[in-house]
């Protein structure tokens, strides 16, 4: 069990997820695969911690290319509290080792971490913080995103990281961001999707009823409505996640960087054993999934239908922002996640992603703070740290 | 026997004229020594890097649009197809599946058998893929990254090629178009053809079954490849001595005939999907006014213009065969040189220097500014046509700055009287038997005197002030 792939510093204060490239350390993003690769560069989200003068502690535990629930199918092995599964960087935080973390938000694992854990994370608006040095999987909705105990701590994070990167093409212009704890949550109109409510454990709800209380001792007005798409947006982020999983990581055969079979005899048996032997059970499931959905008979049934369903989906956030500041919904499914075969984990995963897919089919920003997830339109990322600021100490 | 009628199409790959690569900013892989020289992490493919497209890229890629008469679609895409090649670093290729940037379009061409139309299916803009060395000898294959990421954009014509003539002319045509617009260089390896060849019985409309041979560079090789595949597919239908299959061949230059490549390659499943680090191109009538306003002339308009002003067809012909020719002479007209004598310092005396060195007019690099200087100089008799060609050999060279290279070299033209008087004296005391031939009627005496003065003033006398200040003094001595 370990929390950190590499080490870099014992005096670091902020962790970076095996997914984010640090220049001249090791990144695997958790995959046997990566072994050995070692990047010419810094992510740009990594370069500008560094000029504030943050120091970097290691490189933390991931799962496979970020694809599973929590981390546990790291090539280095699951990291556990007791008998529970944790993120390693959301762990680390909890106990104080460290004050931040960087991580990838691509299937809501740094999300289910902190609600796990009971640390906050803002995956913010997508194009705010440079991709540039993501081991990439979903390029159309990955996003860097930042870990931290408080409010406060993610707002002095995100605001060193966010801001227009020319290296990154998806990059929205705005040269810095202005975040704000202090925007007036008495009068805020949050709405609570009944749907995903339902779908969530007791303890889970049990978590959201609490946290909805706060809200509205601090004068927010929840209310419940239904959003019916959230099993289309689920499908079609899984659909998009996993084509463009399977195209990004057709780079890794064993020819140019990682590891590469001893065991071949031609191109074809090196591309094939490399493979085969450098990724895991569920990275394959996507692979093969990823491929299927983009196959010349499948394309237009699923993934052209997928960038539609994307459509409809921004459509019907922009309408429930029209009318609410924020969405409080679960995290995760569960309060709890002990280890499990590696064979269920496509399905496990894909079920749990009908809690965290629509801030990343959509953009959306979306925060966990008290082991409850929130989310508002692009760009307010200010809604959300207010939000969870004024929650802070209400019990 | 049935008349066959040969239906040909083209897919036609061309370097674009940028001075870095489609999606990082890599220099052009024509400066590259070495294997290797022209890589980043970008081009590498390695994880974590993203690409930025180069705008440059997509103007020539309008700019060859519109000398082709396409449309230029308002929204375009770049897409992902994926396949596994070790020369191809992120096993996929960035290209345009979706949204091609041009379409339907048209070219006309001049056979022998008079003027022909070739249609335009569409234009797109992808990446180069690397080069892969084999080495026999250690039984290896090496892989250089130089061309990766080179930018290209892919015509690709309709079927309307009825002969090899009617390709060659095509491609010349094609070739000569792009060069004059600066979309491509054109250089040796810079277009590459994959030719598809079908035939079908005279008079029927139905296409026959096609074949297509790819990665074609020279026009010989692709005459004769189109000969011998348009024999076998008659051969097959005459003789059946094969069945034709649609498949995909290679043209071997040595054996001289064409190979089927294995099915493995043709057979794959691209999966092609939209780029998501690449925003769609959209194109607003601004960005495409200016690209139109930013098209060179054509050679035809040019051709017009300078027979306007009285220069020869003939050089006309050879002006307009390379657009620096003609962005040179337009520059020192524009600086007030007069053009007819402007095309004879090009044509004849940058050719000449040019042929002593081994070179043609496409290298021709000499700034209009300083060839505007030296025909103006000579112009004004600052120096002497001879000094002018002196001073032209050392730009073309050494591009060494005009006035400061006639000072060092004493070049200017002397037209001080007083000096040119005491040079005369002296050739006229020293030279008293060529002075008497004069007097007594021989004309010829006169150009030996002549010759003698400049000589004495290295070349750099003001020939006319030479001139009246002998005959002056010849009178004297009468």
């Amino acid at each position: 069990m370990k929390h950190y792939i590499t080490e870099i510093n014992p005096n670091g204060t902020i962790a970076v997820d095996d997914t984010i490239l640090v220049k001249e350390y090791e990144t695997t993003a958790g995959s046997k695969i990566l072994e050995g690769f070692v990047p010419l560069f810094s992510a740009e989200a990594v370069e500008r911690l560094i000029n504030a003068g943050y120091e970097i502690s290691g490189k933390t535990n991931v799962g496979e290319f970020g694809l599973d629930l929590l981390g546990e199918f790291s090539n280095s092995g699951a990291v556990c509290d007791g008998e529970y599964l944790v993120g390693a960087a959301a762990d680390l935080i909890a106990k104080g080792e460290i004050k931040g973390a960087l991580s990838v938000d691509l299937n809501g694992a740094p999300r289910r971490a902190a609600a796990i854990s009971g640390i906050d994370f803002i995956k913010p608006t997508y194009g705010t913080v440079s991709r540039y040095g993501v081991i990439p999987c979903a390029c159309s909705g990955e996003q860097i995103g930042v870990s931290a105990s408080n409010a406060d701590g993610l707002k002095e994070l995100l605001s060193v990281i966010a801001g227009h990167d020319d290296k990154d093409g998806t990059s929205l212009p705005a040269e810095k961001y202005e975040y704000s704890l202090d925007e007036n949550v008495s009068g805020m109109k949050i709405a609570v999707i009944r749907e995903l409510y339902d779908k969530a454990s007791d303890g889970v709800r049990a978590g959201i009823d609490s946290f909805k209380e706060k809200l509205t001792a601090v004068g927010a007005q929840v209310e419940e409505i239904t959003f019916s798409l959230v099993e289309a947006a689920q499908t079609a982020w899984q659909i998009a996640l996993a084509a463009e999983t399977c195209n990004n990581v057709s780079r890794y055969e064993g020819v140019k960087f990682g590891y590469r079979t001893p065991n071949y005899k031609n191109i074809d048996e090196l591309y094939v054993n490399s493979r085969t032997e450098g990724m895991n059970f569920l990275s394959k499931a996507a692979i093969l999934y990823g491929s299927d959905v983009l196959s010349k008979g499948r394309y237009n049934y699923c993934y052209d239908k997928t960038l539609k369903i994307r459509r409809v989906v921004h459509d019907a956030v922009k309408a429930v922002f029209s009318e609410y500041d924020a969405i409080l919904a679960p995290a995760c499914g569960e309060t709890a996640y002990v280890p499990y075969d590696i064979k269920d984990a496509f399905s496990r995963v894909f079920a749990e992603s009908i809690f965290t897919a629509v801030p990343n089919l959509t953009g959306i920003p979306a925060l966990v703070t008290n082991g409850v997830q929130l989310m508002a339109d692009v760009y307010r990322e200010s809604v959300l740290l207010s939000i969870a600021k004024s929650a802070e100490g209400r019990e | 026997m049935t008349k066959y009628e040969i239906v040909i199409g083209l897919e036609t790959h061309v370097e674009l004229a940028t001075d870095s690569k489609i999606f990082c900013s890599c220099g052009g892989h024509s400066s590259a020594n070495e294997p290797n020289d022209c890589v980043c992490p970008a081009c590498c493919g390695m994880p974590g890097m993203l690409p930025v497209t180069n705008k440059k890229v997509v103007e020539l890629a309008m700019r060859a649009g519109l000398l082709l008469n396409c449309n230029i679609n308002r929204y375009a895409t770049f897409d992902k197809k994926s396949y596994y090649y070790p020369d191809l670093p992120c096993s996929y290729q960035i290209t345009q599946w979706f949204h091609p940037i041009c379409t339907n379009g048209s070219v006309e061409i001049k056979t022998k058998n008079g003027t022909r139309t070739i249609g335009i299916k569409q234009i797109h803009m992808e990446e180069d893929a690397g080069k892969l060395v084999h080495d026999d000898w250690t039984d290896t294959s090496l892989v250089d990254f130089n061309r990766t990421s080179v930018p290209l954009i892919e015509i690709v014509s309709k079927p309307d090629f009825r002969s090899s003539d009617d390709v060659l002319a095509y491609l010349e045509n094609l070739k000569a178009m792009l060069r004059f617009a600066g979309v491509s260089e054109c250089e040796e390896g810079a277009m590459r053809c994959d030719v598809n060849v079908s035939i079908r019985p005279e008079g029927s409309t139905e296409l026959g079954v096609r074949t297509e041979i790819k990665n074609m560079s020279s026009l010989a090789s692709i005459e004769r490849a189109i000969k011998y595949e348009t024999a076998r597919h008659i051969d097959a239908l005459e003789r059946q001595t094969e069945v034709l299959v649609q498949e995909t061949r290679r043209w071997d230059d040595i054996k001289n005939r064409t190979f089927s490549m294995r099915n493995k390659e043709t057979a794959a499943d691209y999966r092609y999907f939209p780029d998501p680090n690449l925003m769609p191109i959209v194109i607003d009538d601004e960005w495409l006014d200016s690209v139109k306003a930013s098209m060179p002339a054509s050679a035809a308009q040019k051709a017009e213009e300078y027979k306007g002003y009285g220069i020869a067809d003939k050089d006309v012909e050879m002006l307009t065969a390379e657009r620096n020719l003609c962005d040179l002479l337009d520059s020192v007209i524009a600086r007030g040189c007069n053009p007819k004598d402007s095309v004879a310092w090009i044509l004849t005396d940058c050719a000449g220097i040019l042929r002593k060195n081994g070179q043609i007019m496409r290298n021709l690099n000499i700034s209009g500014k300083k060839l505007a200087r030296i025909i103006t100089m000579v112009g004004k008799n600052e120096i002497t046509r001879a000094a002018g060609k002196k001073v032209l050999a050392a730009v073309i060279e050494k591009d060494v700055d005009v006035d400061e290279f006639c000072r060092e070299n004493s070049l200017n033209a002397q037209t001080d009287q007083s000096a040119i008087l005491a040079v005369v004296t002296r050739v006229l005391d020293s030279n008293a038997a060529a002075v008497q031939d004069y007097l007594g009627g021989k004309q010829k005496a006169f150009g030996a005197l002549v010759g003698g003065c400049m000589r004495e003033l290295k070349g750099n006398g003001d020939p006319a002030t030479i001139r009246s200040l002998l005959e002056q003094e010849l009178e004297k001595r009468r």
